[in-house]
This record gives structure tokens, C-alpha cells and sequence, in this order.
């Protein structure tokens, strides 16, 4: 039985992976549950991937998940989710929650749905792309509240082993006042949605 | 969380390393604070300023962010004189540029706690230049220095270290890595101490000047107060602890590396003793000769260069002759350790795999994701960042073989395509520097005055950190280079933090009084007239700043 939790947040700078970490941290804290996180910052939010870690539950101490151990890798852009896959493993049931959004990357030719799909599946049976980029900027003009749409479907559909309201309560607390309820609606929006979709 | 840095004695809270280093000095009773920004040591600035200015801090507690790490630390040590307690913060090359008052420093030692954190950035995530080691500077400098793991750590260990640093009137170094500076986790505070001292300066010559032959006994005198640390405070001290069961493999490690041990142990269900060393200099050295008397082997966790290994061998010789030292046979010196690093060295070393079912073989598991062929999403301006426009006019108009120039900061990113506009980049300060001795060797060497152009950049920033010496030598010694200073009000790259030119300092009038004739301040947005200053002053003989002025977007946003 595993105790503790294994999350990976991919995707390039400037997409809100630092407050999606404060939010997870908060929601298990109030839950008392262990957490750990690890971020970057600097060069490395500069348009560039970034990649965090957060780890809850308990009986850890690294702030970094291993190789093929993580629970659940949350992409913000779904080449990067390529570039996290070596966290997930079919053994450890590694769920991929993708973002379809695609940011070009300079001499690259665009992966594919169905490429990325293909590779992804070496490390996981369990991949879910939903365009939370697109339903976001549809319904509240807001393409980059994306990360609190997923978070916020990952635990109404137990993808996260917390509650709704820990992470609802979180986003009131983390988030900037004047963006609190915009983020909240975001919130309700995955509830309704969470209800549809059938994974 | 920054609102969580202030809250009451008793709650438990989730705070950064570094914002748990903030956390330990007001615990302290810390009276000033001074710092250059530089990541991954840079919220610890950041968030001293924003309580600074929102007046968070009690009256009588200062916070500056100096020119450069050389002046904050020097400021400290000011400060620490008349008695305060004093906390220095900056990011790895900082200590590059501090180090040459830092050797001194250790010598004369201080008077009110000096404690300096600093955030060395193993695998360079938010770092140029070099995947630099503070340690060696340690070694050298014989500053006592404490090495956390966790955010809860950092805050005691600060604490701990003000009380060190006053006991025995030596600077304290504080040493994070970026896994510690920017990891995560609960942290229970302790109370907010107000330090209540009233600065004075009390004259002592016979301590603070640094002059032969007093200074050799000032070495000796530092080399018994390390040795008196050693025996009286490392030896003893609960933060270089023994965990787990007596075996015939043990491991000595420190800082996240001891994260590693441990979650490398438990996922191969081991109960192996490993020594946690909280106490980086001075090492306890009775306590390792005694953990290594009964091992057969140890495996040193630590990253980067093995300076740790390297003592565990010196200490090994009379403690355990026979003893097999791993450490970097195992682990890589190049980049920073991960936990299947230490996973697979456990195993290799014990023959131990792990039982769980859910559990990937390591090694199998690699070669599948080796087949991916992504590229690198490189770092770039931020959309509508000016620079751009400096960047795009010179890549059009200047002569095809013309040198260029770099330093680290957000003009850095002109390396990458697009642009591709940096030919060498190193430290701040050796753009111009540089320039001047290619100018003056392809003189010298080849009687041509060269009609190879080079253009050198410099933030704003890093023109006030460490640039005004290379400009006054272009004068001195007579060279030509094209030196363009992208002003655009702010440290950008570390997360926009105020500088001398937000005080009133002119960078034209500095450039002025140092003999510069060519000299134009231009808003890049005027292409036209961009395009007509850097082409005249192409064309000069003497050295020619232009400075490019226009405010990074994140300044505008904000006024």
C-alpha cells in the first residue's frame, strides 16, 4: 500500500505551476497531511519548461518524486507532458492529465495527439487530455486559469486524494484577492464538468 | 507562503527554505539585513524588502539591497560590528564576488551574530556561467558553516548559527541548495524575537585591522577558534546525528542529499546507519572516525565536488584503513543528485532491490524514455520586452563579423534564436573587460587597429554591480569598443528588484565622468534613430556607450 502521493506539474514558464503548488500544499496542510514541494524559479520560469514536484501523505522525506513512482503528472501543454513521461509507470498506475494545449517549440515539428498518446502509453494506461486552456478562455476569457481547472477535476473525479472543499478553501487563501473569484468559478465549472466527463 | 512568514509562536505553517531562513533570523532578533538579488537566493531578499516597505518589521530592523554581494557583505560586516545581528543573503557567484572580504572577514571575525545564507544552484536551473560550489570557498576560508535539509531545518539551523556566530565572533555561513532553497514543506514557528541592541561602533583596532605581521595571528588565532568549534560545539552539537541500525554499510551525507538516504532506504526496505552532518566546517571528526570504525563500506551522499569524501578519506587512514570508500564512483560530480541516484548506488552497494509490486526497474525504465526526441524549450524575452528591439535593430545593422558580448541577466536570452547575439558571456562585469583585452591583443600582436567591431551589453544592473572599473580601463588603456547598456530600471532577471538608478544615479552622467566622449541615451522603440546612433558610433575610435532606455514591461505594469 502506498502512503504517499507522487505529483508532477509540467509545462512552460509563465503558466502558474508555483501557485498550483501553493494551492496542493495548502488543501494537505489543512487535511494534515505531509507535503513537500520542489519549484524553480529565475532563468528557469523564463518562457522555458518547468517542471515541479509535490509529494503528500506520509512516511517520505525527498521533496523530488522518483523515476516511475508518480501517482498523477498534470501537463499544462501536452508536448511537455513527453518530457515528464519517465515519472509514470504502468506499475505505479501513473494517471496523465494533459492540457490540450499545444505552444510551438522553435525547430520542432508539433507532436501530434495521436504521437504523444503513443508514447505516453509506454508509461501509462490511464491518459486524459482534456482542453482546459480552451474551455477556460471560453467561458471566463481566462485561457490561463487552465491549471486551477485541472487540479480542480483532478479531485472531483479522485485523481487527487483530496477534498473539494480543502482545495476550494485553498484557492480563497493562495490566490491574488482581485483573481479569487474568477478562480472559483473555475472551480464550480470542473465540479459541473467533472460530472460529464467519463473517465 | 509570504503571509505565513509573520503568523504566531505555535502554528505550523508551509514555507520555502528560504522563506524559513527569513523566518529563523526574526526569531533571532535580527536587526539588519542586506543582500544582492541573485536566484535560487533571491526570495529572501524579496520578501525582507516587501516587509521593509510595508513596515512589517519592527522600527529599528534595516534591509538594503546593496550594489553588489561584495558591498552587501561588507555592509553586514558593518553593521555586525556596532553589534547588531546581521543577515547576509546571496546566490552562489555571489561569494565569487564577496570572497575577497570574506577571507579577512573570517579572520578579524565579528561582533553582533553575522549570518550569511547562501543558495549554490547544483544542475544551473536558474544559473550561467558555472555550476559553482560554495564549499570550496569554506574550505578555504575557514567559515564555519551549517548545511539544512528542510525548511524546518533552515530555521533552526539560522538561529542556531546567529548564537555560533556570537559565541565565537566568526561570520556563519548558512549553505542551501536549490532543492532546499525553493523546497517546501510545514514548519513550526517559533517566537518573533525583537532585537532590542543600539548600534556603536567601539573602537579596536587591534581586531579589525587587518595589517602583517598582526594579521598571521590572526590565521593562527582563527585556526584555534575553528578547533575549539570542532571539539567544543561540531563534536556535540545534535545537528551531526547517527539514524538507523548498527550494519556493515553506512552513509554519511548532508543537506537534501540526506532527503535521498533516507527515501532511498526505505524504498529498499533497509535499516542501514547513516551520519547526518548538519556541521559542513568545521566536520566532527572524532565523531565520523568513530561512526567509520565499524563499517566495512560507506557511501558519502553529496553533490557536486567531493570535498566531504575527500575528508572522510583523510579521516579513514587511522580510523579504518581498510575501510571502501564510494561516493563519486557512484554518484555523478556533474549536476545535482536526484533519489534514484542514491536508490540505485544503495542497491548496488548492498545488492538489496526493493519488494514493491508498484515499483519500476530503474535502469529498464530509462532506456524507454531515451526514444523521445524533444527538443529544449529554450528560455526567451517576455513578449514586449524592449530588448527585443535593441537586439533585432543591431542584429540588422551591424557588420556581420562583429564580435558580441554578454553577461548574465535577462540579455542573456539574446543568445538563443532568433538573435543568437552572444558570442562570449560570463560573469557580471567581464563583457566590457573582455572586449577591451580583444581589442588591445589583436593591436598588439598584429599592428591593426582592427576593423572588427565589438559590441558589448550590460544590464542596468549589472552595469552599478560591477561594470564602472572595465569602462574606466577602456579609458585608461585606450580601447574602442561599442558598449550598450540596456537600462530598463530594474534587476529583471531575478524577479525585478529595485537599483541604483531608481535612487537618482545617472547612468549617463557615471559613464560621462569617466572620459567618455560617445555617449547617447536612446529609447530602442525609435528604430530610426537606434539604427543611426549604433551606427556612428561604429565608427569611432574611441569607446562609445549607448544606453538603451526603456522600462521592462513588468515596471510598467506595476507603475
Amino acid at each position: 500500500m502506498k502512503q504517499t502521493f507522487n505529483g508532477i506539474i509540467v509545462g512552460t514558464g509563465g503558466q502558474g505551476q508555483i501557485t498550483l503548488l501553493q494551492i496542493l500544499a495548502q488543501a494537505s496542510q489543512s487535511e494534515n497531511l505531509d507535503i513537500k514541494t520542489s519549484e524553480l524559479h529565475g532563468l528557469s520560469q523564463k518562457g522555458g519548461q518547468v517542471e515541479v514536484h509535490f509529494r503528500l501523505g506520509k512516511g517520505f522525506f525527498s521533496p523530488l518524486v522518483e523515476e516511475g513512482s508518480a501517482d498523477l503528472i498534470i501537463a499544462l501543454e501536452r508536448q511537455e507532458a513527453l518530457r515528464a513521461c519517465y515519472y509514470g509507470s504502468k506499475e505505479a498506475k501513473t494517471v496523465f492529465l494533459v492540457n490540450d494545449l499545444s505552444l510551438p517549440i522553435p525547430n520542432q515539428k508539433p507532436f501530434t495527439e495521436e504521437e504523444i498518446k503513443k508514447n505516453l502509453k509506454k508509461f501509462s494506461e490511464k491518459i486524459i487530455f482534456v482542453p482546459a486552456t480552451d474551455i477556460c478562455q471560453k467561458e471566463f476569457d481566462a485561457g490561463i486559469g487552465a491549471g486551477v481547472y485541472l487540479i480542480s477535476l483532478a479531485v472531483f473525479k479522485n485523481l487527487l486524494p483530496l477534498k473539494p472543499a480543502s482545495i476550494k478553501k485553498a484557492i480563497k487563501k493562495i490566490v491574488k484577492p482581485k483573481y479569487v473569484n474568477l478562480n472559483l468559478k473555475i472551480f464550480e465549472l470542473a465540479r459541473e464538468k467533472s460530472k460529464e466527463t467519463g473517465f | 507562503m509570504q503571509k505565513e512568514i509573520l503568523k504566531n509562536k505555535g502554528e505550523k505553517v508551509v514555507l520555502l527554505g528560504n522563506e524559513a531562513i527569513i523566518r529563523g533570523a526574526l526569531e533571532s532578533g535580527v536587526q539588519f539585513i542586506s543582500t544582492y538579488p541573485g536566484t535560487p537566493a533571491s526570495e529572501i531578499g524579496n520578501i525582507f524588502y516587501q516587509l521593509f516597505k510595508s513596515k512589517k518589521l519592527a522600527k529599528n530592523v534595516y534591509f538594503e539591497f546593496s550594489t553588489n554581494e561584495k558591498v552587501a557583505l561588507e555592509t553586514a560586516a558593518g553593521a555586525s560590528f556596532c553589534g547588531l545581528r546581521t543577515l547576509m543573503a546571496m546566490k552562489n557567484f555571489g561569494v565569487n564576488v564577496a570572497s575577497d572580504f570574506l577571507y579577512p572577514l573570517v579572520y578579524s571575525g565579528v561582533k553582533g551574530g553575522l549570518v550569511i545564507a547562501v543558495a549554490d544552484d547544483p544542475s544551473c536551473w536558474s544559473s550561467a556561467q558555472s555550476e559553482d560550489n560554495s564549499r570550496g570557498h569554506v574550505l578555504k576560508a575557514h567559515l564555519p558553516t551549517l548545511e539544512p535539509s528542510t525548511p524546518e531545518e533552515c530555521k533552526e539551523f539560522v538561529k542556531l548559527a546567529f548564537k555560533l556566530s556570537e559565541k565565537f565572533k566568526i561570520p556563519v555561513m548558512i549553505r542551501e541548495t536549490t532543492r532546499l532553497a525553493l523546497q517546501s514543506g510545514l514548519v513550526s514557528l517559533g517566537e518573533i524575537k525583537k532585537g532590542n541592541n543600539k548600534a556603536k561602533f567601539i573602537k579596536n583596532p587591534h581586531r579589525f585591522v587587518t595589517m602583517p605581521p598582526r594579521v598571521l595571528e590572526m590565521h593562527q588565532e582563527l585556526l584555534d577558534k575553528i578547533k575549539l568549534i570542532r571539539e567544543e560545539i561540531a563534536e556535540k552539537s545534535p545537528l551531526n546525528f547517527i539514524d538507523g541500525r548498527a550494519a556493515k554499510t553506512g552513509i554519511i551525507t548532508s543537506s537534501v542529499g540526506y532527503l535521498y538516504a533516507k527515501e532511498a532506504l526505505k524504498v529498499l526496505d533497509l535499516d542501514l546507519p547513516i551520519l547526518k552532518l548538519g556541521f559542513f566546517y568545521p566536520l566532527p571528526e572524532k565523531k565520523i572516525k568513530n561512526f567509520l570504525k565499524n563499517l566495512n563500506q560507506v557511501l558519502v551522499v553529496e553533490e557536486l565536488e567531493p570535498h566531504l569524501e575527500n575528508e572522510i578519506e583523510r579521516l579513514a587512514k587511522n580510523a579504518n584503513p581498510k575501510l571502501k570508500i564510494n561516493g563519486k564512483n557512484l554518484l555523478s560530480e556533474v549536476g545535482e543528485l536526484k533519489p534514484e541516484n542514491i536508490i540505485l548506488a544503495v542497491s548496488e552497494l548492498t545488492g538489496k532491490k526493493f519488494s514493491d509490486q508498484w515499483r519500476v526497474d530503474l535502469k529498464k525504465h530509462k532506456s524507454n524514455f531515451g526514444k523521445i526526441d524533444l527538443s529544449k524549450r529554450a528560455p526567451r524575452f517576455c513578449p514586449g520586452c524592449p530588448y527585443n528591439l535593441v537586439f533585432s535593430t543591431i542584429k540588422k545593422i551591424a557588420p556581420a563579423n562583429t564580435i558580441f558580448g554578454g553577461e548574465i541577466g535577462c540579455y542573456m536570452l539574446a543568445h538563443f534564436p532568433p538573435y543568437q547575439l552572444q558570442d562570449y558571456l560570463y560573469c557580471m562585469g567581464s563583457d566590457i573587460s573582455i572586449a577591451h583585452g580583444i581589442k588591445k591583443a589583436i593591436e598588439s600582436s598584429t599592428g591593426d587597429t582592427s576593423k572588427q567591431k565589438i559590441i558589448a551589453f550590460v544590464g542596468d544592473s549589472s552595469f552599478f554591480h560591477a561594470s564602472i572599473p572595465a569602462l574606466i580601463n577602456t579609458i585608461f588603456n585606450k580601447s574602442n569598443p561599442l558598449i550598450v547598456i540596456m537600462e530598463n530600471g530594474t534587476t529583471a532577471m531575478t524577479g525585478h528588484q529595485p537599483h541604483p538608478g531608481l535612487a537618482g544615479v545617472k547612468i549617463e552622467e557615471i559613464v560621462r565622468a569617466c572620459g567618455v566622449k560617445n555617449i547617447k541615451t536612446v529609447d530602442p522603440i525609435n528604430i530610426k534613430e537606434f539604427e543611426k546612433v549604433v551606427k556612428n558610433f561604429l565608427g569611432k575610435k574611441e569607446v562609445s556607450v549607448i544606453i538603451a532606455k526603456h522600462p521592462c514591461i513588468f515596471i510598467e505594469k506595476q507603475s
